[in-house]
């Protein structure tokens, strides 16, 4: 089909003159006000494409921190082969685009009144509310852990930021020929390569820095969660004889004074010790009521990333319960804010809901400082198991570590910082 | 035609053909090439437009090469670290959309400081 200059012109105003009939029912001011709990990468790309597809809707963001900084990647910086200052952003490219950023902590959630409280004493009203929480620490079951100054010493480091720098102080402090005792708890947990890369991470360092150091490996699971013929390779490879890898090994407590990681049966004595205990929906969206199962996860609706058990409040990333397959990610995070960024759009302005939303996975794990492996899966939304399912026959995993992938891993990275933040 | 001209026709042919219920079956939902492209940007950009070089910008790129690409990486004819098990995930009906979408996009440089 070919037009003219002249025809080209009549069709785009006829399109304009359209179009603006069709903002006329808007009323001309806000098409609505949408709230969004959390400027993670989940509230940030959320936030982001609902104003950038639809700049007549009111977008505020709360968060508590002052900046970004990102999980993936920080396991890069206990071990020196990155900088905090790499993986921080700050929030000027949200408000930039015309979202209002407040900084303060979102208290309490009322569905009925639709309104969100603040710690700051200021009330919010929503249309729609997209809560992308994330995870809390779950320490009732670690007795010697559940207390803040306990919880000072024996860091998880499972949020990046001022406690990724204190455990790399803690691992620079650490004498050689010390013990670095690691615990990784029962899946699902935040990011499933994560704890693996961060043993190759503290690994590389200590072959570099402290070469008669150990780790010891206290996984609860029954084996390596993710990638686990690629980093038992590696730690066969490359770190032969500095991983001592127990699966099975579920913390039952912890002696903090005595630096003692304690398990169902034996103890196990460490210079270092990280436990990432489990995790669970993050408070604010316990409080709401937003959690569905195992007093853990928010099940939504999967064409609208829409909360199974409150209308109204949408849910995103590493807080809701996965589908299968589906792991908690900032890939998975990016992906359900963008899916539910259009869902909400659509109910506001009372249009069909895409009923057949593509998610896409990628997780990238650094293996040493520039050798990089990846899983990746492709999900799409079955009307008749009403769930996002993978899709069979996509998907896979590396066949080695690479110096490429390392590459587009780092690109992967600052392409996933600006497309949920700037 | 220049390619910026070709690519702001078929825009508007695009928008008139919404505007005017007449869109094929395929757009029937007027977001679903976008709602696809969006899977790519978590990697490939904001609208492809890439930060740095690797992954690469495919804003702007012909439709035909695109789609090409795409099917390559499918049938394991072009090497890839990644493409060639993503693509697996997509039909040919998809890879339509997608390559459609991205062709329509100006090239542009990321924001900057990202």
């Amino acid at each position: 089909m070919t037009f003219s200059r002249r025809e080209f012109m009549q069709w785009t105003a006829a399109a304009g003159a359209t179009a603006l009939a069709g903002c006329a029912t808007t009323g001309g001011g806000s098409a609505g006000r949408v709230v969004v709990i959390g400027a993670g990468i989940g509230g940030g790309t959320a936030a982001k494409y609902i104003k950038m597809w639809s700049p007549d809707i009111d977008v505020t963001v709360v968060e508590r921190e002052s900046g970004f900084i990102s999980c993936p990647i920080s396991n890069l910086v206990l071990a020196g082969n990155a900088n905090i200052s790499d993986i921080s952003r700050d929030y000027s490219g949200l408000s930039n685009r015309g979202i209002k950023v407040v900084r303060d902590d979102a208290v309490a959630i009322d569905p009925a009144a639709k309104t969100v409280r603040l710690a700051g004493g200021s009330t919010l009203n929503y249309d729609r509310l997209i809560v992308s929480p994330g995870v809390d620490m779950v320490y009732d079951t670690i007795l010697g852990l559940n207390n803040p100054a306990a919880q000072a010493q024996v860091l998880h480091a499972w949020k990046a930021g001022p406690q990724t720098l204190a455990l790399k102080k803690q691992l620079e402090s650490m004498h050689d020929g010390g013990v670095f005792v690691f615990h990784i708890p029962l899946a699902p947990y935040r990011c499933p390569p994560g704890p693996y890369e961060r043993v190759c991470q503290i690994a590389d360092y200590f072959k570099r820095a402290k070469p008669k150091s150990k780790i010891i490996v206290l996984d609860s699971n029954p084996d390596i969660v993710s990638k686990a013929g690629l980093f038992r390779a590696v730690w066969n490879g490359q770190y032969k004889g500095m991983i001592d890898y127990r699966p099975n090994s579920e913390i039952a407590d912890v002696d903090v004074k005595g630096m003692t990681i304690k398990l169902q049966f034996g103890d196990v004595k460490g210079d270092v010790l990280n436990v990432v205990p489990p995790q669970r929906a993050a408070d604010i969206a316990r409080n709401a009521g937003l959690i569905t199962a195992n007093n853990r996860w928010c099940g939504v609706d999967w064409l609208t990333n829409e909360s199974i058990k409150v209308p109204g409040i949408h849910v995103l990333g590493d807080a809701t319960l996965s589908a299968a397959l589906m792991p908690k990610s900032a890939s998975m995070a990016n992906q359900h804010a963008k899916i539910c960024a259009a869902a909400v759009i659509a109910l506001i302005k009372g249009q069909p809901v895409n009923q057949q939303p593509m998610m896409m996975n990628t997780c990238y794990s650094f293996v040493d400082a520039k050798n990089v492996i990846h899983v990746t899966s492709v999900h799409q939304y079955s009307a008749t198991e009403k769930t996002m399912i993978a899709v069979k026959g996509a998907g896979g995993l590396s066949d080695k570590p690479s110096e490429l992938e390392g590459m587009y891993a780092w690109g992967w990275a600052r392409n996933i910082w600006a497309d949920s933040l700037s | 035609m220049n390619t910026q001209w070709r690519a702001a026709y078929s825009v508007a042919a695009f928008a008139v053909a919404i505007l005017a219920g007449t869109a094929p079956a395929q757009a029937q939902d007027p977001n679903a090439a976008r709602a696809l492209a969006a899977t790519c940007f978590t990697c490939h950009g904001t609208e492809g437009r890439s930060v740095g070089d690797v992954p690469p910008s495919i804003a702007g790129r012909e439709k035909a090469v695109l789609l090409q690409l795409l099917k390559d990486f499918r049938d394991g004819k072009r090497p890839a670290t990644i493409m060639h098990q993503q693509a697996k995930g997509y039909t040919d009906a998809q890879f339509e959309f997608i390559a459609g979408y991205f062709a329509n996009v100006k090239p542009a440089p990321a924001r900057a400081g990202y």
